[in-house]
């Protein structure tokens, strides 16, 4: 756990290091029409006039991210628990799941454009369907695995099979549903940038896209640049958020390490 | 009228080859309020099959149980098992004091009663100072007495015990027996415990049930007139507990 937060001076070097040599060689080569040095794209990122267009995209993708992210986890979530604790029901929809799910998400983009046109309802559908799929699988996991001396617990307790799910269920699967959401979290993300890129008129993904097609380079980077910071922070709220909420989880594992 | 009844129970499971394999044979018993009583025999008996029945957590193939006259088809809410499995009946995502509550919770009750009662129980089976630890930062000792207090918060009339210190050592087994026997002075909860020990079934209990294995039967029914409260060095020096000791032991060696 300390070792994790010590700073990683070493990767930093490595990275500023590629850095360095990507800004010498463009500038060396003559390639800043496709290939602008890294200090073109940061220089792009502080005119006004980009800043003022990028946190506008920003504040746009994020919401379609926040939206589609939410969402999917709150149906999947509640789908996974029915499906993990009903035989039935997932014997019924298996074969659905299986087909579906190694299916590449961006497929469903031009599917989503005929059924809801071009627009945030559109993006934000897509999110869902390709969000949804590792929490809906690793929620199924967790209430499977569920230790069945817990349920006994809760019935012995005079609790219904509802009280169960909620208060017995959903927390022991809680880490596993965790698991999911982490791993959707980047998902999320793509898809919502996807999608703008092939069907928006605003968000990251458009920008990205439009700057590029408008020969603007240093623009489409610096923009590249807001979409990697955007995903990088997001993340790391998520490990801060996962964290506090599986404080009991984290304290579990290091002790059976020792 | 008994408070709990268990009437020619039988259980049988459907075995690999179509036939079925008979767990449990005819068992007939009662317990009064109050009482204390404890379900002695060999690992392998049936044991937790017939608390799994008498607490509504499995169906019996034959006969009935009661609680206060009600037949049992489903979990009776005057009746709490605990588990043997205590780290794995235990909420590892709640406190010890979260666990303590849900028991008052399941019964309904919430705010600041509540957990003023959540705490007096934890403060009743010697765990003050640690409501706020979570089960795995407890020893196995400390967490079954968690999971009592936690059954206790539902105040269940009846008290239904599986093994419940079979998986501590042999000084916290002596330790946690002597706590439950001051809870059990304390509350007047009947409480009816299984366990392979034939030592503690007879220093906890008032009367002992000898239980035979495959399929599980009640070949004797001892009642122990061992003076209250007993000690763990003088009791269990006792002739009396010697002899029926010796009795039960015979009982289930001649039984096999």
């Amino acid at each position: 756990m300390r070792a994790e937060r010590r700073f990683n001076t070493a990767g930093v070097g490595l990275f500023a290091a590629l850095l360095l040599l990507w800004e010498v060689y463009s500038r060396a080569a003559g390639i800043q029409d496709y290939l602008p040095p890294p200090s073109a794209a940061l220089k792009a990122l502080v005119q006004p006039d980009v800043a003022r267009a990028l946190s506008g995209h920003l504040a746009g993708t994020l919401g379609r991210f926040v939206g589609g992210y939410f969402l999917a986890a709150a149906l999947a979530v509640a789908a996974g628990v029915v499906l993990g604790y009903s035989r039935f029901a997932y014997s019924v929809s298996e074969v659905i799941t299986e087909l579906l799910r190694p299916m590449p998400s961006v497929a469903i983009i031009p599917v989503a454009i005929l059924c809801l046109g071009i627009g945030d309802a559109m993006m934000i559908a897509v999110t869902v369907y390709a969000a949804a799929w590792p929490i809906l699988l690793n929620t199924i996991d967790g209430v499977r695995n569920l230790d069945r001396t817990l349920i006994d617990t809760g019935r012995t307790f005079g609790l219904g099979r509802l009280k169960i799910l909620w208060q017995v269920a959903l927390p022991a699967a809680a880490p596993y549903i965790a698991t999911g959401l982490r791993v959707s979290l980047p998902i999320a993300l793509i898809l919502v940038t996807t999608s703008e890129m092939v069907a928006g008129s605003a968000g990251l993904g458009y920008f990205i896209l439009d700057e590029e097609r408008s020969l603007r380079p240093a623009n489409m980077y610096a923009g590249i640049v807001v979409v990697a910071l955007q995903g990088y922070a997001l993340n790391r709220l998520f490990l801060l958020v996962e964290a506090r909420a599986l404080a009991w989880k984290r304290g579990m594992r290091t002790r059976g390490e020792a | 009228m008994p408070l709990l009844e268990v009437d020619a129970l039988c259980k049988s499971y459907d075995g690999s080859a179509g036939a079925a394999t008979l767990a449990i044979e005819n068992i007939s018993f009662a317990v009064e309020s109050g009482e204390f009583v404890a379900l002695v025999g060999p690992s392998g008996c049936g044991k937790t099959t017939l608390l799994m029945c008498i607490a509504g957590l499995a169906a019996p193939s034959g006969g009935r149980v009661a609680v206060k006259s009600k037949p049992v088809d489903r979990p009776p809410p005057d009746l709490v098992l605990v588990f043997q499995e205590y780290n794995r009946s235990l909420f590892a995502w709640r406190t010890v004091l979260g666990n303590v509550l849900f028991g008052l919770e399941a019964k309904g009750r919430s705010g600041t009663p509540a957990e003023e009662r959540a705490r007096r129980l934890i403060g009743l089976v010697g765990l003050e100072g640690f409501e706020r630890h979570y089960p795995w930062q407890l020893s196995g000792g400390m967490q079954q007495r968690v999971a009592i207090a936690r059954a206790l918060a539902y105040e269940p009339e009846v008290l239904l015990m599986d093994e419940p210190f079979g998986s501590v050592d042999a000084m916290t087994r002596l330790e946690l027996e002597d706590a439950l026997l001051g809870i059990w002075k304390e509350l007047g909860t009947t409480i009816l415990l299984v366990t392979h020990d034939i030592e503690e079934a007879i220093y906890l209990s008032d009367r002992v049930h000898v239980l035979a294995r495959r399929p599980s039967r009640v070949v004797e029914t001892v009642a122990v007139p061992l003076p209250r409260p007993r000690n763990q060095v003088s009791t269990r020096a006792e002739p009396g507990f010697m002899e029926l000791r010796n009795r039960i032991y015979r009982r289930i060696a001649d039984a096999g």
